[in-house]
């Protein structure tokens, strides 16, 4: 049973037909449910359809117990879906055991074999596919340099270090260069530094390597500043896929603005193409699928409104300073609207002395023009 | 004293080593207890041993203050008894085998059916884990020889198990199951398995099932997951396991005497015969002493094993 479904879809090191598969995303699920059965039954996953591109950094985003690491053990083997099916370059592998995919995994703990040395941790995936000896000691000495872990190759891994044990289970995982790396928070045990450090050499090893990467993570900088594409996830939905500045900019729902970023909502009318704003303000906005003419509600990005002292003039919003916070590079106004709306506004801080308004002051809040998002509630 | 301490000057290494010498004194007071109860339960009795085996065995039992090896001479060799030449002495060479033999079988036995139930009652979910457990502590409720007689109960010639297949009409004759080495392997099985499931058992519950996980992601079919994470990650469990069943096997006595019958003897009952029926303290005491040599080798050559194997790595 050598990997035989394994060499069908080109796994490790054999080369894939790329002409046949371009087009084909190198995961795509259809419609998966996991339903856990227990004493209360729970939806981990519900509907969920994605189709995850080659080469592509894609990262699942969503708060805790929404079923990042469901889809990711679906995706891997680990759970056999409900229902739906899940797609390799456009095999159907439903139905392969973990052992049988070309799919590798760095778990959230690691899970390093903590009777092995660093260099055996690493050829393990190699020994089990069969490579020849010297193929295996040559992978691993390649992988060993580019996590840079050269010289702690005959250690134990319980005897290193967390970043160190990170990297370990990266060129573990690394190491039978599957099609698709699975990424459980790699990153959520490392000190912050550490973290950053290690943001960046994952995008370097993902471009090295050009392995498609699925990356979870529940926080959201994280998210925008590595992936290609964001899917933002919610009790077991996903909510919204788009790149960090589509998922950032025009959040489609009132969700998705609320986990990403700050946001102010507001309440509005649609008409047309324009929104009114029930503080003031009448704006050019893309309607969303599904949102009909009406009272809706928009999103305003913090830093996308400017305040001013004084009272408002025409298309402005009128409203009095409550807060002033001041966080080095910017300084954040905290305003009750004349409606009674709370609104914040971020504006970054020049040098010389500011020119805005302080507490107690009556202020004039304007919006930039595309910066009026209207939700899908 | 270290040669950094020298260089602290005299009096501070006075100090030093007077807060050393009371360091030593309280740590000796404290472990007083435990050496005097070594001393009384382990090495006095052991003494004693030491010395009888080196005594003359008295006419009826016990041992005359005379010094003498035969009781060592006679533990491998005997005298003919028509022309007093040396030969091997075939009864105890043969007792020691079948003790050695019949102890591995059981190790293997209680391996072979331990680690599957340790590993059953190690995956079960929490609340259900400490009723099997419990389960497994049962028979250490009753006594030994009530046990080892149950088991006659069903393998006797009219026994259960016999009755059973006759009844079945598998079999017209009953088997011979009593007085055989089956017997007695079968029952120190049944009577040393618990001695194997618990050691097991702690390694496997401690066992973190994400390495399986881990091994099944990185193309290990299922068989080479168990030989290369599961088995090594819960050997210290097995091997502790082999420790507690095969040194009580060695010197097992109850069970070969009950379901061996007087022919199938093992170690135990030899020495038991010594001191019994055979009155020859001595000798009883030599062979004693040499059990105790066996299964300190084992115990060596384990631990040897088992630190190259880590030194391996
Ligand atoms: N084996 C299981 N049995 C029952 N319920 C489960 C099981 N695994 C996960 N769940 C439930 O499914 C839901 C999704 O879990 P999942 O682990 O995918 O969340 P997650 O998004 O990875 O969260 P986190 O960020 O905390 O890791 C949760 O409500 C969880 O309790
Ligand atoms: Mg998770």
């Amino acid at each position: 049973m050598k990997m035989v479904a394994g060499q069908e879809l080109g796994t490790t090191g054999m080369a894939v037909n790329s002409d046949a598969v371009a087009e084909e995303p190198a995961v795509e699920a259809r419609r998966i449910s996991k339903i856990f059965q227990g004493e209360t039954e729970v939806r981990a996953l519900d509907d969920v359809s994605v189709s995850i591109r080659r080469n592509e950094f894609f990262t699942l985003l969503g708060p805790s117990g929404c079923g990042k690491t469901t889809l990711l053990r679906v995706i891997a083997g680990f759970e056999p879906p409900t229902m739906g099916a899940l797609y390799l370059a456009g095999t159907d592998i439903s139905r392969l055991p973990p052992n049988q995919r070309p799919v590798n995994t760095v778990f959230q703990n690691y899970a390093l074999f903590p009777h092995m040395s660093v260099a055996n941790n690493i050829a393990f995936g190699l020994e089990m596919l069969g490579k020849p000896k010297d193929e295996v000691r040559q992978t691993v000495d390649d992988m060993l340099r580019l996590v840079q872990m050269e010289a702690l190759k005959t250690r134990r891994t319980s005897e290193i270090s967390g970043g160190q044990q990170q990297r370990v289970a990266l060129a573990r995982a690394l190491a039978p260069h599957p099609e698709v790396l699975l990424l459980d928070e790699p990153l959520s045990a490392l000190d912050l530094k550490l973290r950053k450090e290690m943001q960046i050499e994952l995008k370097r090893l993902q471009n090295e390597t050009g392995i498609t990467f699925v990356f979870v993570t529940h926080d959201q900088e994280e998210a925008l500043t590595m992936s290609d594409r964001v899917a933002v996830m919610n009790a077991g939905k996903i909510l919204q896929i788009g790149s960090p500045q589509e998922i950032y900019q025009h959040p489609a729902e009132r969700f998705v603005a609320n986990f990403i970023g700050e946001s102010n909502f507001l309440d509005a009318t649609l008409s047309g193409g324009t929104v009114d704003l029930k503080a003031g303000g009448r704006y050019d906005v893309t309607v969303p699928e599904g949102v009909a003419e009406g009272s809706v509600s928009v999103l305003v990005r913090p830093e996308h409104a400017s305040v001013r002292s004084g009272p408002a003039g025409d298309g402005e919003m009128s409203g009095t300073i409550e807060t002033v916070v001041y966080s080095g590079e910017a300084t954040t106004l905290h305003l009750r609207l004349a409606t009674g709306e709370p609104l914040k506004a971020r504006s970054p801080n020049s040098p010389g002395e500011g020119t805005l308004p302080g507490q107690g002051e009556e202020a004039a809040v304007s919006i930039g023009a595309g910066a009026v998002t209207v939700l899908r509630d | 004293m270290t040669d950094a301490s020298l260089h602290t000057g005299p009096a501070a290494g006075e100090l030093e080593r007077e807060a050393e010498q009371a360091d030593n004194r309280s740590r000796w007071m404290l472990s007083t207890p435990a050496i005097v109860i070594i001393c009384l339960a382990a090495a006095g009795p052991l003494m004693v041993m030491v010395l009888y085996s080196f005594l003359t065995p008295g006419d009826y039992g016990n041992v005359k203050w005379e010094f003498s090896t035969q009781a060592w001479v006679n533990t491998i060799l005997q005298r003919d008894i028509f022309d007093d030449t040396l030969m091997w002495a075939d009864a105890h060479l043969s007792i020691f085998w079948r003790s050695l033999s019949l102890s591995l079988i059981t190790t293997v036995l209680t391996f072979v059916f331990g680690l599957p139930t340790a590993w059953f009652i190690a995956t079960q979910p929490p609340g259900k884990k400490e009723f099997w457990l419990f389960l497994v502590t049962v028979p250490f409720w009753s006594n030994l020889l009530v046990r080892t007689i149950a088991i006659q109960e069903l393998i006797r010639a009219e026994g259960v198990i016999n009755n059973t297949l006759k009844f079945l009409r598998i079999i017209d004759e009953p088997i011979q199951m009593m007085f055989t080495d089956f017997a007695i392997a079968f029952g120190m099985t049944y009577v040393y398995l618990p001695l194997m499931v618990l050691p097991i058992y702690a390694a496997v519950d401690k066992l973190d099932f994400r390495l399986v996980e881990a091994a099944h992601d990185l193309y290990a079919t299922r068989w080479r997951t168990f030989w290369r994470v599961i088995l090594p990650l819960v050997k210290p469990g097995i091997i502790a396991g082999s420790i507690l069943v095969f040194i009580p096997s060695l010197g097992a006595y109850v069970t070969p005497r009950v379901l061996g019958g007087g022919k199938n003897l093992m170690f135990g009952n030899l020495i038991e015969l010594q001191f019994g029926q055979g009155r020859n303290w001595p000798l009883g005491a030599a062979l004693s002493l040499m059990l105790m040599a066996a299964v300190m080798v084992a115990l060596i050559w384990y631990v040897r094993v088992t630190s190259r194997e880590r030194a391996d790595v």
